[in-house]
């Protein structure tokens, strides 16, 4: 049967092509036709390498000497990551100052997750940028035009100098306060920027930064979700 | 951008980039007699190795009341390399591995740019470029991905299309197909002359090409930042589900692609045993929301905000057999809502790790449809979920469950008797290594639970017991039933922690009887790898590892399982496989079913020795006399006790009484 289709679909003229000779072509075909079984261990039928068309439209054969490419990488994708760099290290530099200004368990276990996880992505990101051949800090006149409204080299949501200062300074209750209102506003800023990149048409087609910007998504929604339920938890109790 | 200050940080990084491969190199290389000036360079390198990005990342110590892998496990340690790894196994088989092909391997002109930077920093010779880099700069675009099974045929997803193979002979299976269609993830199913696939990735296009979409123009001088320049929607971006007639296996036709809101990070083919005319589907999406303005409908706002938001929910295709080229949604079912105030967000995750509180479900990752049953059991990020089925288009929550272990509710199956669900929990979101000696061994586990009137309740957690390596992604993943009868057995893969077989006929008591593992692609850098399926199809096991291609193996007999179990196994013929599209099995009455059952009773010592050694024999007479008159009268005389002891046991050592004396009454050939 195999051998049937195949000389009816005429993948002959491909054997000639992988280095057969004609001669051989030609004994093949003279067993193909004679002995239909002996045919089918000589010529075990060559895979095809196809690209479907849009709904409706007809198949493309490709050459079999087709390779896989990668979808193109835009500028965005590589703001993305350099920005996202830069804005993750400040989540780092807040975490670090809770040992030394709180007591508070949950946003001392808290803070020692956000820490881990963000080091971990911004490893990730240096990762994606080298891979690539690309810096992993980008240039500071192309950062800081991203938000006009925005003091140098800062990405949305990053606390600004009098914000850090003022989180420097504060202790125990009111630290836990700025640090949580701060981080909710710095996470807010990441969800925005993965927005903005998914908004840009020819953004995220890389299949990691794809898979990364939609863990920084739900990762960071999910921990703002848990930063709003503690803040409340703490205004109500100061109620009382 | 500007090219010195380019210049600069290609060095900076080339020097990074160069150590985290070359500082064992280099550092063997160094003579001693160096002057100390190169003495100074390595020491300021091996401080820069502690930020190498490509380092690997250490396990956190154990937390209290936890245990961890086994390291003593043969498994553990294994030999690594892409095609000459180590390789560990337990009542398995390797029979074959069929490399990825190489329309789904990267053009090496695409790691020229990287060469031509290690080139400007001073690497003499690209070609010393570690092969795992290259595989680091790609390895998730052209990764395999789930399997389906109709025939003779193998399909196999990928995130850049979908590759078919000929399996008659499975030992020497063929690539018959390459369909290049990119996208991601491209899990895949197949009906008849269908086949389906999940697209979820902004590079998905109407016209499988592979070019995705240009990015933004540069703009104009001093017109701002490309990142800025919004929002361009793409008239030719796709992400839904494909439909593609395979009539022709090697030429198949795109014949409809239904758009969705969040794309389809994975489907679940469900078909109505009442509903001969249509097909249906149900869509996982799990990424984020398109723009309105490229699919009219789509929000991702908050449910107090929009009560059409498009988080919170599935959709329901509908594809008519007669005409599929006009698959559309037919419903979006709010299976988190709460049916009595009709919040859209009342399920909640339970879990004690991760981001370490609750945190809503908005997304289902996989659900696996029990149609014979009527039942779906849904894997939906932070909570597993039961629904009714029995009206496709409008399933109804029957129960959701959450656990303080489980990070992220990734895939569900089914026992063949429908009373025990097992879920997985993908902590880590299998890029990452989970299976580290201080990975609690209930953290990226499967979990089992009890299925009681239409209720989940907890039994038991079940982990790869093999201690792998800081290079090894590995966590729970997806798995199909063994058909042995009289047991509950699933294959199941664990990214590069390999395959493991695990018996959960007892829900308390999971234990593995079966194992296949490599080792890491790499001893010293996370290269994505390792198995994303293993399924069992008509006798032979199958396996899709993401980077290195298509494995086949088959079980051999071991003290936990015989070779009539294998071979009873073997009986169940079924002409398609879909995995989360759950068919019941139905075992022949055939005498080696019977033997299964012997052996299985042999080992819970429920019969006498005596007892079994007469079956046997019976057996044996009957098959030799190709089961003439007086040999099955002699089978027949077994049936009275041996449905006496059924009625006094319970259990699955009841039902396998049971099932032995129905085929000992009326026995097939």
């Amino acid at each position: 049967m195999q051998a049937r289709s195949t000389l009816k679909s005429g993948y002959l003229g491909l054997n000639v092509a992988s280095g057969l000779n004609m001669l051989a072509a030609a004994s093949i075909l003279v067993s193909m036709v004679s002995l239909c079984g002996y045919a089918q261990k000589a010529t075990p039928a060559k895979p095809v390498v196809v690209q479907p068309g849009a709904p409706g439209k007809p198949t493309k054969v490709l050459p079999k000497t087709t390779k896989a490419k990668l979808p193109p990488i835009a500028a965005a994708d590589v703001e993305f990551m350099q920005g996202m760099i830069v804005h993750h290290a400040q989540a780092v530099e807040m975490t670090a100052l809770i040992e030394s200004h709180t007591e508070n368990k949950d946003v001392r276990s808290l803070g020692a997750r956000i820490s881990h996880s963000q080091a971990d992505e911004i490893r990730f990101m240096k990762r994606w940028l080298i891979a690539r051949g690309q810096p992993i800090e980008g240039a500071s006149h192309d950062m800081h035009k991203h938000h006009a409204n925005m003091s140098h080299g800062m990405m949305p949501g990053m606390l600004n100098a009098e914000q850090m200062e003022a989180l420097r300074k504060a202790k125990g209750d009111e630290f836990d306060r700025l640090f949580l209102i701060g981080m909710i506003q710095h996470h807010g800023g990441a969800l925005t920027m993965v927005k903005e990149l998914h908004d840009t048409a020819g953004a995220a087609q890389d299949a990691e930064l794809f898979n990364f910007a939609t863990d920084v998504d739900s990762g960071q929604r999910a921990e703002i979700r848990v930063m709003e339920k503690m803040l409340e938890g703490k205004s109500s109790k100061e109620k009382q | 951008m500007n090219q010195l200050p380019l210049k600069a940080f290609r060095l900076l990084i080339g020097s990074i980039f160069l150590l985290s491969f070359f500082v064992g190199v280099m550092q063997a290389q160094t003579p001693p007699t160096q002057e100390t000036k190169k003495a100074e360079e390595t020491k300021t390198d091996l401080k820069q190795a502690q930020d190498n990005p490509f380092g690997l990342e250490k396990a956190p110590p154990l937390p209290a009341g936890m245990t961890g892998s086994d390291t003593s496990d043969p498994r553990a340690n294994l030999k690594p390399g892409l095609y000459e790894a180590g390789v560990a196994t337990l009542g398995m088989k390797h029979l074959s591995l069929l490399k990825k092909p190489d329309a789904f391997q990267l053009d090496s002109s695409d790691t020229a740019r990287v060469h031509k930077t290690l080139g400007q920093i001073g690497v003499p010779d690209p070609a010393m470029i570690p092969k795992q880099f290259q595989t680091v700069m790609a390895q998730l675009a052209f990764a395999n991905s789930d399997l389906a099974f109709k025939g003779k045929y193998l399909f196999q997803g990928n995130f850049y299309g979908v590759n078919i193979y000929d399996i008659s002979n499975p030992a020497k299976s063929q690539l018959v197909t390459s369909m290049v269609c990119p996208g991601g993830q491209g899990d895949v199913s197949v009906y008849k002359n269908l086949m389906f696939m999940s697209v979820e990735m902004p590079n998905g296009r109407l016209d499988c090409g592979v070019q995705g979409f240009p990015p933004n123009p540069p703009p104009a001088a001093g017109k701002g930042n490309p990142m800025m320049m919004l929002p361009a929607p793409q008239k030719e971006r796709f992400r839904g589900v494909r439909i593609f007639d395979i009539t022709d296996i090697k030429n198949p036709k795109q014949l409809a692609a239904v758009q969705t809101c969040r794309g389809s990070h994975t489907h679940t083919l469900v078909v109505d045993p009442k509903d001969k005319k249509n097909v249906y589907i149900y869509v996982s999406g799990t990424s984020f929301v398109r723009q309105g303005e490229e699919l009219p409908g789509c929000s991702a706002e908050k449910p107090d905000k929009d009560p059409n938001t498009s988080l919170f929910r599935i959709e329901v295709i509908k594809v008519p057999l007669a005409a599929p080229q006009t698959a559309k949604v037919v419903s979006s079912p709010r299976v988190f809502m709460d049916a009595r105030t009709g919040a859209l967000n009342a399920l909640s995750s339970g879990a004690t790790h991760g981001t370490g509180k609750p945190a809503e479900s908005d997304q289902c990752h996989d659900i696996t449809v029990y149609s014979a049953k009527g039942l779906a059991a849904g894997a939906c990020s932070g909570n597993g979920i039961v629904l009714d089925i029995k009206d496709p288009v409008n399933p109804k929550r029957l129960d959701a469950v959450n656990d303080p272990n489980y990070a992220y509710w990734h895939s569900a199956s089914f026992s063949n008797d429908g009373t025990k669900v097992v879920f997985t929990d993908e902590w880590g979101g299998g890029m990452a290594a989970r299976c580290r000696p201080n990975d609690p061994n209930k953290w990226g586990a499967d979990a089992i639970f009890h299925l009681k009137d239409d209720k989940l309740s907890f039994a038991s957690y079940y982990k790869l017991p093999a201690a792998q390596g800081d290079s090894e992604n590995c966590v729970a993943h997806n798995g199909s039933l063994i058909p042995v009868p009289g047991r509950d057995i699933e294959v199941q893969s664990w990214y590069q922690g390999g395959i493991s077989v695990v018996d959960f006929t007892d829900a308390a008591r999971p234990t593995e009887i079966a194992y296949f593992d490599r080792g890491p692609i790499d001893p010293n850098v996370l290269v994505l790898a390792g198995h994303w399926s293993a399924y069992w199809y008509n006798g032979h096991i199958y396996g899709s590892e993401i980077a290195r291609g298509l494995d086949v193996f088959e079980l051999t007999p071991s003290q936990y399982l015989t070779q009539n179990e294998i071979d009873a196994a073997k009986t169940v013929q079924v002409a398609e496989l879909n995995v989360q599209n759950q068919q019941e099995i139905v075992w022949p009455k055939k005498l080696v079913v019977a033997k299964a059952y012997l052996d299985q009773l042999e080992r819970s010592q429920v019969l006498s020795a005596d007892q079994i050694a007469a079956m046997r024999d019976a057996i044996q007479r009957a098959e030799q006399s190709n089961l003439n008159a007086s040999s099955r009268a002699k089978l027949q005389g077994f049936v009275k006790s041996l449905k006496e002891s059924a009625g006094s046991k319970s259990g699955a050592d009841a039902a396998r009484l049971q099932a032995l004396a129905e085929i000992l009454q009326r026995p097939v050939k």
